[in-house]
């Protein structure tokens, strides 16, 4: 791979991607892309926590705190009909913030490991809606703070109707708005993991005595990553809460992390396009698999069941037998060769075949990496 | 490629698209699609599941009837699981991609909370919300789509603070309250009477169902009478941790939580039979009513409601969770006629605003259905439990919100008897 | 001062269950170095299959024995078929894993037993106990809770330390190839351990849901106090899980008597990051330096 091709690929992509977006988002119905919008905040928060947990090797179960953080932000700065920032104001300020959060629990992070981190985090989501309850008087409490989404300018009006021959409803504007911020973030996430920045990420997760060795700071490296993934979780929770058009404590439950989780590695870790692909698959598939439950003779509430016990049998299944997750299988990376066939072992196969396609530093990520191995102490 | 078509399409017109004849989305010649949104799961399901239930079996009676106007009403019930964030996106579902006509009944403060707005942008009908909020209905001009129904909780509070004040004058007042706007209204209406009587005040969160600590600081401060507005989930863990805590003071439970047959029922098994699990498990606690319910079957509400269940319900006994559902079904059938053939949106809240304060029904005091209110029924009786029985402990109250004085109800509202057919026949506005 | 004590009691009873599910944690990550996320839920499952079984007409005690024999054989089933392929891998996918059961045992439950809020049964009285004219917050219940939590404690401490079959656990526990040339059958005893570990954690479960309602996420928040609980006492040391589930019962409950119900779960996140960035060693655990 070149380094001309390493930097033009992504923003290519990108060019691309904007026009499906814009012909995708003119075809559809408002229901239709109300889901879009979905996916896309999820796609952005498993961007960013794909690059945490993939390329850094450090998991969390509390992305979903972060995106509150983020909807609660955009939702103060919401609260009138006249809003004091323009929305792009208001996703910056949100990201910020989030960023600054992140910052101070990655610190903390950044000494923990293993199960011990994804406890942290655990208690994380778990704790995070309870200050919103706490602060009722601000944040809203129980029924949490209602977002109110400012009319698009005149001028996006105009031009969304030359370009797309429709009025731009209100849930569409959002989408756009959804799906810009994703392009954004994912160009983001892409040029720093594929830079210095995603080596140094990466030489930690893979060996840290090695990466020390080599004069990186193992600290450094681990809470950049993790305000990096912040940044993207508060974008997400930006988006969500124009969306939802409410910030509410229920929204964030450890259900949303849990989620983004499955999201990532359903994806397969460390790839955006799993990640996007992994949150296609979180907004989409619950109709299909509820319909089906239906059909099958079981009630509504039953039936609603049925997707995140799909999610959770993936879930296993991929640890248990692909540990490169699902675009490993269904997407072919960068030099358009077809995924290699499975074989007996799959953690070998994945660190092989990385190592021969992309090279020494840019390792296909895995989940059963070289280091990372346990380290057995013996009980006193 | 659509890209290049529209392309130099020209400046939008800033037309709304509909004309002015007013927007019949969601209905047909023969069919009216309404939906809501309601708990079917979680700590909010038991009672309030059984709410669309009855509401269903009464729009089946009618339907069998032949519809309102020839059109037949097709309910869709959604269950959001009490989460506000649930109640947002289902009812994007219900607005967008359902295309109802409007939504009727959909239940509960914190997350109705999370969609009044949206569906006052959408300019959706959104009737008869199943939460005593104000925000149901005190100001129009902001929601002018939506109404509430029941009875709001600061009116409640006003009834039960001045009873209290007036017959209880030395009692030390605890308050144990869901903390959203639920227990904040009708705090609002207790304190005009009895702010100097309030001695401490208890707040739980929907979820948390350890509310021991709260009852323990209860407790600390001896209250003669405990006011509680909860739902009947959080009535029943208060009853059982009072029980532990020997904690026995006077109790007033709210209408919405203080049904004896499920509080009792849920008593019941938490304690294997250590507390009566009949009715008789909220013997002596206070609470109010505003439809005539269970404990009166001889009331002729009540045996239309056992008509239509036994005709239309689908499995379990007649409830008053499904008595309720029934009235608001009953209210909704009649604002359709009054909107007349030619059913609109629009329409349909003008008759509402019209005549909506005149209507008969099972409400024990009038609607306040007005251009400058939106709110539901005016006031209620104040009753003491005994076998699941409400016992008057004052006649029909009326009054409304703010500084507006409680009145004994001289409308003969609660005389109203229904229609032989059960189905009740209102002229057309306009 | 009758609301301190009755908040002090409270914690002290919830206190022992934490130390009865931190306890059921420390048994796995002294024996396969991992921690279990899918506790809570294995729990939650054992709660149901008691609660069908009482709703079904049956005693209590059937009800309560037949989930802690399904809690055994749950644990056993889980170590053979999904853990076994991820000891010794990555500790990454042990997490994700047990994880992901806990998503699947979570929806199964709403699938089978359904959604909604159920009661379940105290055993014995739910009445405070009464001493002089004042009642305090001790039920017969609690005292059940209390007692039963310590007769498993008991029950652990002699099979580890006077039997044959606890030897030889320790052996496989402390290293598996030492212990496999003295032919001890590692495997098996991992599956015991996990079995064992798992019961602990039934039991903890149903002493939780007793006179409570139960659905299928009621032991959620659990999944974080256990952890919390087995961290402040080091994760490898049985007693310091007893001690550092008391403690963080007390804790919680006076937080949410005097401060607000709703920073529970914010208490116990300060409580073990503070545990984690300062003594990561844990309170109680005699290790001189430990990974976190």
């Amino acid at each position: 791979m070149t380094v001309r091709r390493i930097l033009v690929q992504p923003v290519v992509l990108a060019a691309l991607g904007v026009v499906v977006i814009v012909l995708v988002l003119t075809a559809v119905d408002d229901f239709r892309s109300v889901q879009l919008t979905q996916m896309a905040y999820l796609g952005i928060a498993a961007g960013g926590l794909t690059v945490l947990t993939g390329l850094n090797g450090q998991i969390s179960l509390g992305h979903g705190a972060l995106m509150a953080v983020g909807a609660y932000t955009t939702a103060l700065l919401l609260q009138d009909d006249e809003p004091m920032l323009p929305l792009l104001g208001v996703l910056v300020v949100a990201t910020v913030v989030t960023l600054v959060v992140g910052a101070a629990i990655g610190v903390a992070a950044a000494r923990l490991h293993g199960p011990y981190l994804a406890g942290a985090t655990l208690a994380l989501a778990v704790a995070v809606p309870g200050i919103a309850l706490y602060f009722g008087d601000t944040l809203g409490g129980e029924q949490g703070l209602r977002v109110r989404v400012p009319d698009a300018p005149g001028w996006v009006l105009d031009a969304a109707y030359f370009v797309t021959g429709q009025d731009l409803t209100p849930s569409k504007y959002v989408a756009f708005l959804g799906w810009g911020t994703l392009v954004v973030a994912y160009l983001g996430l892409a040029h720093l993991s594929r830079g210095r920045v995603g080596r140094r990420w990466r030489a930690v997760r893979d060996d840290e005595v090695a990466a020390e060795v080599a004069g990186i700071s193992l600290g450094r490296a681990r809470v950049s990553a993790f305000v990096v993934s912040a940044a993207a979780a508060g974008a997400a929770g930006f988006v969500m809460a124009l969306s939802v058009r409410l910030a509410a404590p229920s929204g964030y439950s450890l259900t949303l992390s849990l989620t983004l989780l499955t999201a990532v590695v359903l994806g397969g870790l460390g790839s955006l396009t799993g990640a996007l692909l992994g949150a296609a698959l979180l907004t989409f598939l619950p109709q299909v698999v509820t319909d089906a439950g239906v059909s099958a003779g079981l009630d509504d509430i039953r039936a609603a069941e049925l997707a995140p016990l799909i999610y959770g049998l993936v879930l296993v299944a991929v640890i248990l037998l692909a540990p490169a997750g699902l675009s490993a299988v269904s997407a072919p990376r960068g030099t358009g060769r077809a995924g290699p066939p499975r074989r007996e072992n799959p953690h070998e196969h994945s660190a092989q075949a990385a190592a021969q396609e992309v090279g020494r530093h840019d390792r296909r990520p895995h989940l059963v990496g070289p280091g990372r191995r346990l380290r057995r102490r013996r009980p006193q | 490629m659509v890209l290049v078509a529209a392309c130099g399409a020209g400046g939008r017109s800033d037309d709304d698209g509909d004309g002015g004849g007013g927007t019949t989305v969601g209905v047909t010649d023969d069919s009216i699609a309404i939906g809501g949104t309601f708990p079917l799961t979680g700590v909010a399901a038991p009672g309030y599941s059984e709410i669309p239930t009855g509401a269903k079996a009464y729009f089946d009676f009618v339907n069998a009837a032949g519809g309102v106007n020839g059109r037949t009403i097709d309910f869709t019930v959604k269950d959001d699981g009490y989460d506000p964030t649930k109640t947002s996106s289902l009812t994007n579902e219900l607005v967008l991609k359902d295309q109802v006509f409007a939504t009727v009944g959909s239940l509960g403060t914190p997350t109705h909370s999370a969609v009044v707005d949206f569906l006052n942008d959408e300019e959706v009908p959104d009737l008869f919300v199943s939460s005593g909020s104000l925000g149901w209905g005190d100001d129009p001009e902001s929601r002018p789509m939506t109404f509430g129904w029941q009875p709001d909780y600061e009116i409640e509070g006003k009834v039960i603070g001045q009873y209290v004040a007036d017959n209880m004058p030395d009692a030390k007042v605890g308050l144990f309250l869901q903390d959203d706007d639920f227990g904040e209204d009708a705090e609002k209406g207790v304190r005009q009477f009895v702010d100097d009587q309030v001695v401490d005040v208890q707040r739980y969160t929907s979820g948390n169902t350890d509310v021991g600590p709260q009852i323990a600081a209860l407790q600390a401060k001896k209250p003669d009478i405990v006011l509680a507005f909860t739902t009947p989930s959080y009535t029943a863990l208060a009853q059982l941790t009072s029980l532990t805590l020997g904690f026995k003071p006077q109790w007033y439970v709210s209408n919405v939580g203080s049904d004896p047959a499920l509080v009792g029922s849920l008593l019941e098994k938490f304690s294997e039979g250590a507390v009566p699990g009949d009715a008789s498990a909220l013997n002596g606690v206070m609470s109010s009513e505003y439809i005539p319910g269970m404990d009166a079957p001889d009331n002729p509400w009540v045996q239309l409601w056992q008509k239509v269940w036994d005709q239309n319900g689908g499995q379990g006994e007649l409830t008053n969770y499904r008595i309720y559902g029934m009235s608001w079904a009953y209210t909704f059938v009649q604002a359709l006629q009054a909107a007349g053939e030619d059913l609109t949106r629009e329409g349909l809240v003008d008759a509402l605003e019209q005549v909506g304060s005149s209507l008969e029904g099972p409400n024990l005091a009038p609607y306040r259905y007005s251009e400058d209110s939106h709110l539901g029924i005016s006031g209620m009786e104040l009753v003491k439990l005994q076998n699941g029985k409400g016992e008057p402990l004052t006649k029909v109250l009326t009054t409304d919100v703010g500084d507006a004085e409680i009145a004994e109800d001289d409308s003969g509202q609660a005389d109203d008897a229904p229609p032989e057919s059960g189905i009740p026949d209102v002229d057309p506005v306009g | 001062m009758q609301q301190f004590v009755n908040t002090v009691l409270g914690g002290l009873t919830i206190g022992m269950v934490y130390a009865a599910f931190a306890l059921a944690l420390v048994l796995i990550w002294r024996s396969t170095r991992i921690v279990n996320f899918a506790q809570a839920p294995m729990a939650m499952v054992t709660t149901f299959i008691a609660l069908q079984i009482i709703e079904a007409g049956h005693s209590y005690w059937l009800a309560f024995a037949a989930a802690l024999v399904a809690g055994l054989v749950l644990g056993a089933v889980v170590e053979r078929v999904l853990i076994r392929p991820v000891e010794g891998k990555a500790e990454i996918n042990a997490v994700i894993l047990t994880l992901g059961l806990f998503i699947v045992l979570h929806a199964l439950a709403s699938v089978v037993f359904g959604n909604r809020y159920r009661s379940f049964p105290a055993a014995f009285g739910i009445r405070g106990l009464e001493v002089g004219d004042t009642t305090i917050a001790l039920t017969g219940f609690d005292i059940f809770t209390i007692l039963a939590v310590l007769a498993v404690m008991g029950l652990l401490v002699l099979l580890f330390r006077f039997t044959d079959l606890g030897l030889r656990m320790r052996a496989a526990a402390f290293n598996q190839e030492v212990a496999r040339l003295l032919g001890v059958r590692v495997g098996r005893m991992l599956t015991l351990g996990w079995a064992l570990a798992s019961l602990v954690g039934s039991l903890a479960g149903l002493l939780i849901a007793g006179g409570s309602l139960v659905h299928p996420g009621y032991m959620d928040a659990v999944v974080v106090y256990g952890f919390v609980a087995a961290v402040l006492g080091g994760l490898d040391s049985p007693a310091g899980a007893v001690v550092g589930g008391l403690l963080l019962g007390l804790s919680l409950s006076l937080v949410s008597g005097y401060v607000g119900s709703q920073l529970v779960a914010l208490a116990a996140l300060a409580i073990l990051m503070a545990v984690l960035l300062l003594r990561p060693q844990g309170l109680f655990s005699q290790a001189r330096e430990r990974r976190v």
